[in-house]
């Protein structure tokens, strides 16, 4: 059993999805029917953030979004995060500051970060830890997520 | 209405009106009406629940807003948890804010809203106590009538309602009250925890009376009336001196004396009447403290 067709805006395309089951996640369509499979499957529950997507501007849990009812929003993946010209500001701070170990994490966290520096250029160490709250790392122990965090706003701060 | 899709007897009604919801609910009273997911989806993916007919309800305007008429804020079912947290919100409720941000994480708050919260109707809802203290009334309506019910009657028991086929919630109704407010939840970190007890505290200086929600510590939305009772009448309310160590221990113990809580894995039954005495003790000096440098 499938549900009828649906088109989901994904990082600027569209794409038609024609044999999601009733029930099915946004991550798993993004991951199974489209091959975008950037955004990480861990918890299914909103635990871990790995799956971290952006619809309509705001960070969300794709595993928790029914994805035939985010037909029309603008979604954004990992995928649509780097430019033409190679990795985005985040992006490269996380690979200078070595935040990246197993990278299972990565996507989420460079997701919610790119949110957080967004609405908040400057972000103190608090608000860094509450932006990232909802994005478990299990080998980093964090610390150098935050420089990377910090990187980026002093890099983006510094490029504008 | 986006679309209805039927297929094999499972529809998927993305409502853009409260009318267009109701409608899709009076055909098929048995759709799962999804608002965040942040619950709902939870269970779908766990395969505990299967799913039906759907009514989604994030895109309808009307429930998305809240608005402020005298002293009474009416909060639109959809708000999110992250628009409770913003000052415009929070400047109002302060308590329901504090809640708010202690739901989840970022990318919960985005999703989950308040109307969501309430009618899961969990017991460790974290709006739910808060509301419990504001006295707050629900708007419920369906494609035939609509009817109002108080937050405590509305819960019934552990994740069960007093909706009725075919009903959704339109929107919470609560009063903006003249004093400090606090809201506290325990739990193993900051972020993304489910609360094992919590406790909202708020002061209502124009009725002279102290207003105490508790979560997680009973299945169904609890105030703590004889504690209320008891503090409101030993506080100094014209100078707003503390009261003496002994009235702050009474009134401690009556919250406890209040909670019916059980032994489960978050927490024991004892562990849970524990920490609200704390809880209890320690946001009520705050408030306090706060009353007497106003």
């Amino acid at each position: 059993m499938s549900t009828d067709p649906f088109v989901l805006e994904v990082n600027g395309r569209s794409h038609e999805v024609t044999d999601a089951h009733p029930g099915e996640s946004l991550l798993r369509v993004l991951r199974e029917r489209l091959g975008l499979a950037g955004s990480k499957n861990a918890c299914e529950e909103g635990e871990c953030g790995s799956c971290t997507v952006l619809v309509d501007g705001q960070t969300v849990c794709s595993c928790l979004v029914l994805a035939s009812t985010a037909a029309g929003r603008q979604i954004t993946t990992i995928e649509g995060v780097a430019g033409d010209d190679g990795l985005s500001h985040v992006q490269e701070a996380f690979v200078d500051a070595g935040a990246v170990q197993c990278g299972f994490c990565t996507p989420g966290l460079i997701v919610s970060t790119g949110s957080l520096l967004e609405s908040d250029p400057d972000p103190s160490d608090l608000a860094v830890r509450e932006a990232i709250s909802g994005n478990l790392c299990r080998c980093t122990g964090y610390g150098r997520v935050l420089e990377a965090v910090h990187l980026a706003a002093t890099r983006l701060g510094g490029s504008t | 209405m986006l679309n209805g899709r039927q297929h094999v007897g499972v529809s998927v009604t993305i409502a853009t009106t409260l009318e267009d919801a109701c409608a899709a609910l009076a055909a098929e009273p048995g759709s799962l009406v999804l608002a965040g997911g942040t619950d709902l989806m939870v269970e779908v993916n766990r395969g505990s629940r299967r799913i039906g007919n759907v009514v989604a309800l994030d895109r309808i305007p009307e429930i998305a807003d809240w608005q402020l008429t005298g002293d009474v804020l009416r909060l639109g079912a959809g708000v999110t948890f992250a628009e409770i947290c913003e000052p415009g919100i929070a400047a109002l409720v302060p308590a329901l804010a504090q809640a708010a941000r202690t739901v989840g994480s970022p990318q919960i708050r985005n999703a989950a809203t308040i109307g969501g919260n309430i009618a899961t109707a969990s017991p460790a809802g974290d709006s739910i106590p808060v509301l419990a203290a504001l006295d707050a009334v629900l708007e419920l309506r369906s494609a035939e009538a609509t009817r109002e019910v108080p937050v405590v009657e509305f819960i019934t028991g552990v994740k069960t309602t007093c909706l009725t086929p075919g009903e959704l919630i339109e929107a919470v109704r609560v009063p903006v009250l003249d004093g400090p407010q606090e809201f506290c939840k325990v739990g193993p970190r900051n972020a993304m925890v489910i609360s094992v007890a919590s406790l909202a505290l708020l002061v209502d200086r124009s009725a002279r009376r102290i207003r105490v929600g508790l979560g997680s510590v009973a299945p169904t939305p609890l105030r703590a009336t004889q504690a209320e009772d008891h503090v409101s009448g030993h506080i100094d309310w014209d100078n707003g001196a503390p009261p003496e160590p002994e009235v702050l221990r009474e009134f401690a113990d009556l919250v406890a004396g209040s909670t019916s809580p059980i032994d489960d894995h978050r927490g024991t039954a004892a562990y849970r009447r524990h920490a609200v005495r704390v809880l209890a003790q320690r946001s009520l000096t705050r408030v306090l403290n706060r009353v007497s440098s106003s």
